[in-house]
């Protein structure tokens, strides 16, 4: 028991990595903030490709989701960052970091988009249409605020994943809050540092897990 | 021309290709190993901990809720790093590859069990009373009449979140778990090429696109939720 506190739950060492992980933490949210928006803004445009009437443009889209939904992200991201540089380009860590985020949550987004849309009926389409709405207007004034409301749990629950996902931004040694955790592990030889980061993301993602489950009975319901 | 033969030289060398072959190969061994232990324990145990929530015994189902919503909430490698440098400390020592199958199995069971349990939750009150009506017992209820129904409704989504969590046997390659990643940035830093790890990526796609074209074949066939 005494070896568990001491080795997991070391006050003392906490508080002197304390600053370290801050920092930290502050790397997580600039990238949760440069990735989120991305991944939907992308999401959003690839929904719309793969569902344009147009094969040609169809296909390559929906082969693109799957083909970076089938990728393991970390693959991604240390393909670029350690493998471009091979072809004369040498993105910085962050920018690796956004290239591969975008690349894999904008395929995931997109899919979830898709179900949406996909999930208002044509009878919607057909009616905003006859009113005079052009077919632009039509998608985003009728059918993707309906659209975005019938997946709104699924993109909830995507973000988390996205946020979750950001500490595989330390592989390639962006100091995020995870990086930074198991630095200070390194120095002390002590795993409380990374129990203090496990905490943090627990203080910041519990509530939109718990929230999820009830978005998510209330819908199956 | 000469940048694409370039271009070749350093992603698809074909002398790389044969050289390191053999060792992505054993990668693809050991992910689908991993990947089959993770998926088969942990499914089984989400299902073990949703049919324990069933009987509705306070002080368990809290216990569940809380193990649930953690490895909900808690990215999957915090969990690796924590379990893989934390234990040795403390006088337990496992293997890479246990260390490894041990968190993505716990992280998978969470999942499942959320899924199982919304699953359980989403067959009427009357199939319950009905069973008992002829008779069954509480746990032939739950064996022959719910799980049947509420298992075919979490096929499409416990089949995404399965593919989601088995790519992240990837994981393993921070705490050197000899998978597919692992041999390739090991094959790359030998051979000063990036064919490795263009080899990596290319196992990975013919490994899950498969499964990523079967789990939207299953959510479109199941379609869940909306009726």
């Amino acid at each position: 028991m005494e070896a568990i506190v001491q080795q997991f739950f070391n006050l003392g060492i906490m508080e002197r990595a304390l600053p370290l992980i801050l920092a930290g933490l502050e790397q997580t949210i600039v990238i949760c903030l440069l990735v989120i928006p991305l991944g939907l803004i992308g999401g959003l445009t690839f929904a719309i490709i793969s569902l344009s009437r147009l094969r040609i443009v169809r296909w390559p889209a929906m082969a693109g989701i799957d083909f970076f939904r089938a990728i393991p992200p970390l693959v991604l991201l240390i393909f670029i960052y350690a493998g471009l540089p091979f072809a004369g380009f040498r993105p910085s860590p962050m920018l690796a970091v956004a290239i591969a985020f975008f690349l894999n949550t904008s395929s995931y987004y997109g899919e979830i988009y898709r179900a949406g849309i996909e999930s208002v009926g044509q009878g919607q389409w057909d009616a905003a249409r006859s009113t005079g709405l052009y077919g632009y207007q039509t998608l985003a004034y009728v059918v993707l605020p309906q659209a975005v409301r019938n997946v709104l749990p699924d993109l909830v629950s995507n973000t988390v994943e996205v946020v979750k996902l950001t500490s595989i931004a330390s592989v390639v040694a962006l100091p995020e809050l995870l990086y930074s955790a198991d630095m200070a592990r390194s120095v002390t030889f002590n795993s409380s540092p990374i129990v203090l980061a496990a905490a943090i993301y627990l203080v910041m993602l519990w509530p939109i897990v718990r929230l999820i489950s009830r978005l998510e009975r209330r819908v199956a319901a | 021309m000469e940048a694409w033969s370039r271009f070749l030289d350093t992603f698809f060398n074909w002398e790389v290709i044969e050289r390191y072959f053999p060792a992505i190969m054993k990668g693809v061994v050991v992910t689908i190993e991993i990947a089959a232990a993770v998926v088969v324990t942990g499914t089984l145990l989400g299902l073990a901990l949703a049919i324990v929530r069933t009987f509705r015994l306070l002080a368990v189902n809290a216990l569940i809720v809380v193990f649930v919503d953690m490895l909900r909430a808690l990215p999957p490698l915090v969990l690796v790093l924590l379990v893989y440098f934390g234990l040795p400390n403390i006088g337990i020592n496992l293997p890479s590859f246990a260390v490894l199958w041990l968190v993505l199995a716990l992280v998978l069971a969470a999942f499942a069990e959320e899924i199982f349990w919304a699953g359980i939750l989403s067959i009427p009150k009357g199939q319950w009373e009905a069973a008992r009506c002829t008779g069954l017992g509480f746990l032939g209820t739950l064996v022959y009449v719910v799980l049947p129904q509420a298992i075919r409704l979490t096929v499409p989504p416990l089949t995404n979140r399965t593919i989601a969590i088995t790519k992240n046997t990837a994981l393993g390659t921070v705490i050197g778990v000899g998978e597919i990643l692992n041999q390739a940035t090991t094959a790359q830093s030998f051979s000063g090429n990036a064919t490795p790890l263009m080899m990596g990526a290319i196992a990975y796609v013919i490994l899950f696109i498969p499964v990523v074209v079967l789990g939207r074949f299953l959510e479109t066939r199941f379609a869940w939720r909306r009726v």
